[in-house]
């Protein structure tokens, strides 16, 4: 059996002395699988995937990413943000750079790459997300559905091994959330390992190979989509499931 | 696939991170440089304590006496000259037995300033009340009724001249900032064009040439034979300036109101002023109690430039006090800092007071 | 169906249409206008005639009869009064420019320094801001000015720092080169080694843009300026004389020095306007969304590239039209040197117009420098605004 490429071993997180924001979290994540975490607002799904590439610390348990134990070591930080690519719920564009400048920033300033050769790969990863005749545009001047498309993208030109996405779509008006979620679905089917956190139900059972409940900072109940929701085994599941299927 | 779950109580974290120590781990020794200009920062702040504590507190002289103060020149402060010459200081050359009247009306005129930001009190009530305390003020700074002697306002001085001057020249350069603003927004190209020469006209000259204007310029633009009070010349120089920066921080509320306001106001069938009075402006005015505060601070600091053209207000009264009198002018340092001091107790109070209005401002905004 | 070409225009002239209306307010409020500026002209002119004052800029060519304590130009009591303005004009910008220089760099330190790991730096910077910020600029002024009186040393007890400085209640003496032809072609090597320093960095950044390995700026470029300086001078004939300040019969004679005066209108005006620049740049840091920091430190850029590539591009949007607000403020304080004596535009105009009388006119010339001064930079900012602003839809 191959070497997961994410393992949390009994990984804590404190806010402060007293938000035990994640608790005893022990998780798998193989190559290639993709994951679906949910839950209620509050329970850690955010914090869980921000510890994989450092953007929070975790102060207790081991945390490995791509074979590397993450730390305060700046070196491993550097080496697994090479490898994790992640996209927010804000996009987080940088509005002064053009579409194109934004995805060439970090091939040549961290993998050193050449000019050309950036600006080659950026086209065809926004070929990619069909959003190649906007590479001249600035950030502000897309719709929300066309910067997030751009977000990912940007992502996607490290070549990354993990995807992580933060409620990629929540920020979304409902009629762009189906661009975005395409473009996601299409990424699944290439091999690239993906967690993303959402509300998205119809999107994870098209896609996930495991969902993940969170709850209160612990894992509750993982399970293949089909078995989650059709079977859910805890109350606590149950009571979630019954909220956001409700209509 | 998954595992029976155990529910796992919240436990506190293992190693502390609130408290002092945690803190000051983070804050003041985080790194190899931090750690380095703690250590120096503290070691300067004691090397040089003890000197400046002896020249403030342990050597110095308290008491108004000009021997004691003479002697302790050089290791000592001697705060005895405010002692002996506060009451110049802070009144200028009012008359000594009626100081009373220029501290009455200066506290009247600053609570009434502070009751003037809270939101309460902003009802039809207030302008009168403004209207009855002014006259107030003036009747116990200028005397001539119910028995008070008459001070001429020449010889108003000090801390009361700065606050009336600041809050008149606010309250009478507010409704021509209005009325600048709305000027500036208008669609009539005329009247934006004289309201946008004056604003940036007043903007881009220094203050001293405003007041040097009305001070030089204002008895030649009245009929010959008129006099103008020094005070009136300076306060309408420091009315007009002021005006032009207020009429930029209301136009910036204007700007901010949604122009579905004015829509609304309009399929309502509200004529334009009625629509400014009722809807746009009350809205307009209530953003920017912050910046209208701000530039009261502004213009409180500012009064100190009208020493220049013979007012004497705290600066000056300060320097009038102390050069005057050959014994105690060695020592004009200390009144430096004792009118430093009353400048900065009045004006940080003042920008505390804005941020706390402010963020009560829009906390009624959040539901 | 026939098409109509234009719209029928509507000639409505009843008081009732708001275009109508329009024109006449603008009519009245005009009226209303020249009507006031006629009485106020009207006035002017018969009080100038009752006080006999004369009018017009005739006198800018009389000779000042005053001397002025500091210049950067050859004058003295015999030159005409224009002369006198340019004088002050001249001071004016000597202290604005020294002045507006150093505020930026301290302003920049601290308002940086307000996003320190370190407490105690943190808390001094805020502790700045507020004690400076709270005092009036006038009071910054005075006390400097009565602080600098006091601990220079009177006539008889100068003193001198390193045989070089003299310290003297005529001011702060320092040493400067004799001018000649080796530090005229010094200057034209170190404006010589400025262009070639940006060359270098032109080169230096497509180079990384063609291989991906970023190229040495800043020590290049500073081996060019210096190169270029040597290169000068060596070809002037590397000339040494210097003018060192020694103590003469009544004062200091040789070298150059800066007034008591200056000294204390330059700290003045540097502490007061610091403690409002560091707020703009704290503000205009405040400004970027941490979200700009987490994307690009996800996508893997060092701390020192988040800064120069993300953060710092859009916080210098936020920050610079504010902080020439505050240029032109320090520039427009610095009128306030009529209080201590240093012969600024407006205290030399104060001295004209007590002189001459010609009050008008001499207002009017402080008003039009400053004004040109306001209006010129809010163009250039206007112009950068346009130009810098981050494109929306």
């Amino acid at each position: 059996m191959t070497e997961p490429i994410i393992t949390f071993d009994k990984v804590n997180k404190w806010y402060g002395n007293n938000f035990h924001v994640l608790r005893d979290i022990d998780l798998s994540v193989a190559a290639g699988e993709r994951i679906v975490v949910c839950g209620p607002s509050g329970s850690g799904k955010s914090t869980l995937i921000r510890c994989i590439n450092r953007l929070e610390e975790h102060q207790q348990g081991t945390l490995r990413v791509d074979g590397t134990e993450l730390s305060d070591d700046v070196k491993a930080i550097e080496a697994v943000r090479k490898n994790v690519g992640m996209v927010f719920q804000q996009f987080n564009l940088f509005p002064h750079l053009t579409v194109l400048e934004n995805l060439t920033l970090a091939p040549m300033w961290v993998t050193k790459m050449p000019k050309k050769d950036a600006e080659e790969r950026a086209m065809q990863q926004l070929k990619r997300v069909r959003i190649d005749e906007q590479a001249a545009k600035y950030p502000l001047q897309l719709s929300g559905g066309q910067q997030q498309r751009v977000a990912i993208a940007r992502a996607l030109c490290l070549t990354p091994k993990i995807m992580l996405f933060d409620e990629p779509t929540s920020a979304l008006d409902p009629e762009m959330i189906k661009e975005v979620l395409d473009v996601i679905i299409e990424l699944a089917d290439h091999g690239i390992t993906m967690i993303c956190v959402t509300h998205e139900m119809g999107f994870a059972k098209a896609v996930a190979d495991r969902v993940i409940f969170m709850d209160e900072g612990q894992i509750v109940e993982q399970n293949t989509p089909d078995e989650f929701f059709n079977n859910p085994r805890n109350e606590r599941s149950k009571d979630f499931l019954s909220k956001i299927l409700g209509h | 696939m998954s595992a029976t779950f155990r529910s796992i109580a919240p436990r506190p974290a293992p190693v502390s991170t609130e408290g002092f120590v945690p803190w000051a781990r983070a804050n003041l020794f985080g790194n190899w440089p931090s750690a380095v200009t703690t250590l120096l920062l503290l070691g300067m702040f004691f090397w040089y304590l003890p000197g400046m504590l002896n020249w403030m507190v342990l050597k110095a002289v308290f008491v108004p006496n000009i021997q004691q103060c003479q002697a302790a020149r050089d290791t000592g402060a001697c705060w005895g000259v405010i002692a002996e010459k506060y009451r110049l200081i802070i009144f200028g050359r009012y008359p000594f037995d009626e100081q009373w009247r220029p501290e009455v009306a200066t506290i009247a005129l600053v609570a009434l300033l502070m009751a003037s930001c809270v939101r309460m009190f902003w009802r039809p009530w207030l302008a009168l009340l403004w209207l009855l305390v002014m006259a107030f003020v003036f009747i116990m700074m200028h005397g001539g009724v119910a028995g008070l002697s008459v001070v001429e306002t020449d010889r108003w001085g000090g801390l009361p001249l700065t606050v009336l001057v600041a809050t008149l020249s606010i309250v009478l350069a507010f409704p021509l900032s209005v009325l600048v603003a709305l000027g500036r927004r208008s669609k009539m190209p005329a009247i934006k064009t004289i309201c946008t020469i004056y604003v940036e006209l007043i903007r881009g000259v220094p203050l001293i040439s405003v007041l040097f204007m009305a001070s030089f310029m204002f008895p030649l633009f009245m009929p010959p034979g008129t006099s103008i009070d020094v005070l009136l010349r300076v306060l309408v120089g420091i009315t007009l300036f002021s005006a032009a920066y207020l009429a930029e921080i209301v136009r910036g509320g204007l700007q901010a109101i949604p122009k579905g306001q004015q829509e609304a106001a309009d399929t309502l069938g509200l004529s334009y002023w009625q629509a400014q009075r009722k809807i746009i402006l009350p809205q307009a005015l209530a953003i920017v109690v912050p910046g209208v505060m701000n530039s009261f601070i502004a213009i409180f600091k500012d009064t100190s430039l009208i020493t220049i053209v013979s007012l004497y207000e705290l600066t000056g009264s300060m320097g009038l006090a102390l050069d005057s009198d050959s014994d105690w002018r060695p020592f004009k340092i200390e009144g430096y800092i004792f009118i430093t001091a009353i400048y900065f107790v009045f004006c940080f109070s003042m920008s505390r007071y804005s941020l706390w209005i402010e963020k009560q401002l829009s906390t009624s905004k959040n539901r | 169906m026939t098409a109509t070409a234009v719209p029928p225009k509507k000639r409505n002239w009843s008081l009732r249409s708001r275009a109508v209306r329009g024109v006449l307010y603008q009519i009245i409020a005009l009226g209303l206008i020249a009507l006031a500026v006629w009485f106020l002209a009207h006035n002017t002119l018969q009080n100038m005639r009752v006080r006999g004052i004369q009018s017009g800029f005739d006198f800018l060519d009389q000779p000042a009869g005053f001397d002025i304590g500091e210049s950067l130009i050859p004058y003295d009591s015999m030159n005409p009064y224009w002369k006198a303005f340019l004088v002050g004009v001249l001071n004016t910008l000597r202290v604005s420019v020294i002045g507006i220089v150093l505020a930026t760099v301290l302003g920049t330190l601290l308002g940086i320094g307000r996003f320190s790991h370190n407490a105690l730096v943190r808390g001094l910077c805020y502790a700045y801001v507020e004690v400076f910020r709270n005092v009036p600029v006038l009071l910054h002024l005075l006390m400097w000015y009565l602080v600098l009186v006091s601990a220079l040393p009177g006539p008889g007890e100068e003193r001198s720092v390193f045989g070089l400085f003299f310290l003297s209640n005529g001011g702060v003496s320092y040493p400067v080169p004799v001018w000649g032809l080796g530090q005229a072609l010094a200057l034209a090597g170190l404006l010589v080694g400025v262009v070639l320093s940006w060359l270098w960095a032109k080169r230096a950044r497509r180079l990384f843009e063609l291989t991906g390995k970023p190229r040495l700026v800043l020590w290049p470029s500073l081996a060019l300026l210096l190169a270029g300086a040597l290169a000068g001078w060596l070809l002037g004939g590397a000339p040494t004389a210097w003018s060192i300040p020694k103590v003469g019969e009544f004062s200091v004679n040789g070298g150059s020095s800066l007034t008591p005066e200056f000294i204390a209108v330059l700290l003045g005006l540097v502490f007061y306007t610091t403690s409002y620049i560091a707020e703009v740049v704290r503000a205009g840091i405040a400004s970027v969304a941490r979200g700009q920091s987490e994307a690009s430190a996800a996508l893997g850029l060092s701390k020192g590239q988040q800064m120069r590539l993300v953060v710092l591009p859009q916080a210098l949007r936020v920050i610079i039209p504010p902080m020439t607000n505050q240029f032109l403020n320090l520039t427009k304080n610095s009128s306030l040197a009529v209080a201590i004596g240093y012969p600024d535009l407006v205290s030399i105009s104060n001295t004209a117009l007590n002189q001459t009388g010609r009050a008008i006119e001499c207002i009017s010339i402080i008003m039009a420098v400053y004004l040109t001064t306001s209006l010129g930079t809010s163009l250039l900012m206007n112009l950068y605004n346009k130009h810098a602003a981050i494109k929306e839809r």
